[in-house]
């Protein structure tokens, strides 16, 4: 029985200032429900739930954004999703169990991280055939690939390195040993830095992507919660170059860095164990999935506030943005 | 006019007495402070608490608890009102605004308007240091909380009346405090979300659920974001009418043996 008659102003600002630039859809991957819940970015809605394969995780747009690719893990496959019609197209071959994956900047190639057999599956998505493997470090896990299409970089959760992967020779030339269970790589937009997240270790680790050297290391520290609750995982760095968000587990709370000293300046309370995030198209929302809670909550970043807390499926899991 | 007159100067009355009694502003201040800095950050579940409305999403225990120490305020000023009133009689100046020519109702009402304006008083300034030193309260609520004070102030003013029209002597007020005050504030949602209380206790989630104070409470809290919560304002509204009734039946005109 509640009837809202003033909705709090920032709110309804950001809904003004984002029903002026186009209405984006929001995807999440929930892990446990083998589902991915689509919610629209204006009305903040959950519109539309879309069946796909076992254990949905990791999942990235196509180059052209009209596709969605999925980590459908316990399928052993990389299922294509038309965002048109809402209706899977086809499977692509992923070896086995791939969690996160990384789409070159070309559009042509994923570079997947397959957890069970210590490998990085390249898939060519022209012929839709396995272009090569690599042998990595034990669990592979993150995956990321340089803004310039240079580096494929996997980090194996066991060995805790960062192992960058030359894309023109598919070849394994270098490891950069971070902290304790790597479970996420990011490269900045200016192709510079290369971050890890390491979960157990609880840092995230910056390297120089000339030198494949560790620069700095970031550490955490949030009033009343203990340090080994402290677990980050997802990465996303502002075009800009100022800030950098890391959600932090079952700590509850995404970390908002300085990205220019490796600060930590403010911790935002989203839901429980809080692993990946996703910027809209214009950088100005932030989204997250709440593993636990089983929900995503919305951040703006301009005001680095939390405003809204959308329930979805069970256990979500990857989030991307259109147009993003 | 007249009528008017009586409320004013019955208001000034009370704001005065109660600005110049500095210690009784700091008190209504110190105790939900207390609470708020201390209690809360006891328990301050800096992992967050799951999502009720109207929040709209995860908040801090210290951001929960702000709407129950308000109705906290209110329900001691209410009380003290009484107190009072009590101390009023016994000393003879009731007598003296009893001589009004305005009818005794109007002049209960006056009395309870000018405690509730009091209650204000106390609330804003306990919101603004609350704000000041960092709970997320949105400053739109400032504003949108008034109605919902007007009423809680009135409400919870005229269950003192209703008290204070059965309480002889002063020196039985401890005793009604620690029967009235203690268990309206505790068994409500003032202090912790009624689900939680559920999953304690079937039985208690049920006296918290029938509680007005916790009535008074959600109506503040939904207020504060700028929303109305319906049920919470009808029952507020019907026991308001209740105590009223009982406060004006409390204090008819009647021979003293």
């Amino acid at each position: 029985m509640t009837t809202r008659l003033l909705r709090p102003l920032a709110l309804s600002a950001l809904l003004a200032a984002s029903q002026l630039g186009l209405a984006a859809n929001v995807y999440v991957s929930n892990e446990k429900d083998n589902t991915l819940s689509v919610i629209d970015s204006n009305t903040l809605q959950v519109v539309k739930t879309i069946a796909v394969g076992k254990r949905p995780r990791g999942i990235t747009l196509s180059k052209d954004g009209k596709s969605l690719y999925i980590c459908a893990s316990d399928d052993n496959t990389v299922q294509v999703l038309d965002l048109a019609s809402g209706k899977i197209t086809h499977n692509l071959p992923s070896g086995e169990d791939p969690e996160q994956f990384a789409l070159t900047p070309d559009g042509k190639t994923l570079y997947i991280a397959n957890e069970n057999n210590n490998v990085v599956t390249m898939i060519d998505l022209a012929s839709r055939r396995v272009a090569g493997q690599v042998d990595v470090g034990v669990e592979p896990e993150g995956m990321a690939v340089s803004p310039d299409g240079r580096w494929a970089v996997n980090t194996s959760e066991t060995t805790n390195m960062a192992h960058w992967i030359d894309t023109r020779s598919r070849q394994l030339v270098d490891s950069t040993l971070v902290d304790q269970r790597p479970r996420y790589a990011r490269f900045s937009a200016d192709g510079k830095q290369l971050w890890v997240s390491s979960e157990v270790g609880g840092t995230v680790s910056v390297i120089d992507v000339a030198s494949r050297k560790r620069i700095h290391t970031i550490r955490f520290a949030i009033t009343g919660i203990p340090k080994d609750r402290i677990q980050p995982v997802g990465i996303r760095l502002t075009r800009d170059g100022r800030y950098a968000f890391v959600p932090l587990g079952p700590a509850n709370h995404v970390a908002v860095i300085d990205a220019k000293t490796f600060q930590p300046l403010k911790y935002l309370l989203v839901g429980r164990r809080v692993w990946h995030a996703e910027f809209s198209a214009d950088e100005k929302q932030l989204w997250v999935t709440n593993g636990i809670s089983n929900d995503v909550s919305l951040i703006d970043v301009s005001e680095q506030k939390v405003i809204k807390s959308i329930p979805v499926g069970r256990y979500p899991w990857g989030v991307v943005v259109s147009g993003s | 006019m007249t009528s008017l007159r009586i409320l004013w100067a019955v208001i000034v009355r009370e704001m005065r007495r109660f600005l110049q009694q500095r210690s009784r502003f700091f008190g209504a201040l110190v105790r939900p402070l207390i609470w708020l800095l201390v209690f809360a950050a006891g328990f301050r579940a800096a992992l967050g608490i799951a999502i009720t409305p109207p929040y709209d999403t995860y908040i801090t225990y210290d951001v929960y608890i702000v709407p129950g120490l308000v109705g906290m305020v209110q329900l001691f000023n209410g009380m003290q009102n009484s107190l009072s009133m009590v101390y009023d009689r016994e000393m003879g100046s009731m007598r003296v605004l009893l001589t009004c020519p305005q009818p005794l109702p109007f002049l209960l009402f006056s009395r309870l308007f000018a405690g509730m304006c009091v209650s204000l008083l106390q609330v804003y300034a306990f919101l603004l240091i609350a704000r000041l030193s960092g709970i997320d309260l949105p400053w739109q609520g400032f504003v949108s909380v008034l109605p919902a004070l007007v009423l809680t102030g009135l409400l919870l003013g005229a269950a003192g009346m209703v008290l204070s029209s059965q309480v002889r002597q002063i020196e039985n007020f401890a005793g009604v405090m620690n029967f009235v005050v203690f268990p309206l504030f505790f068994l409500s949602s003032a202090l912790y979300p009624l689900w939680k209380m559920q999953e304690a206790s079937e039985w208690v989630y049920q006296l918290c659920r029938f509680n007005p104070f916790t009535d008074a409470v959600e109506m503040i809290r939904f207020a504060l974001y700028g929303q109305w919560q319906q049920d919470a304002i009808v029952h507020s509204l019907l026991a308001t009418a209740v105590c009223l009734l009982l406060a004006l039946w409390g204090y008819r005109p009647r021979q003293r043996a």
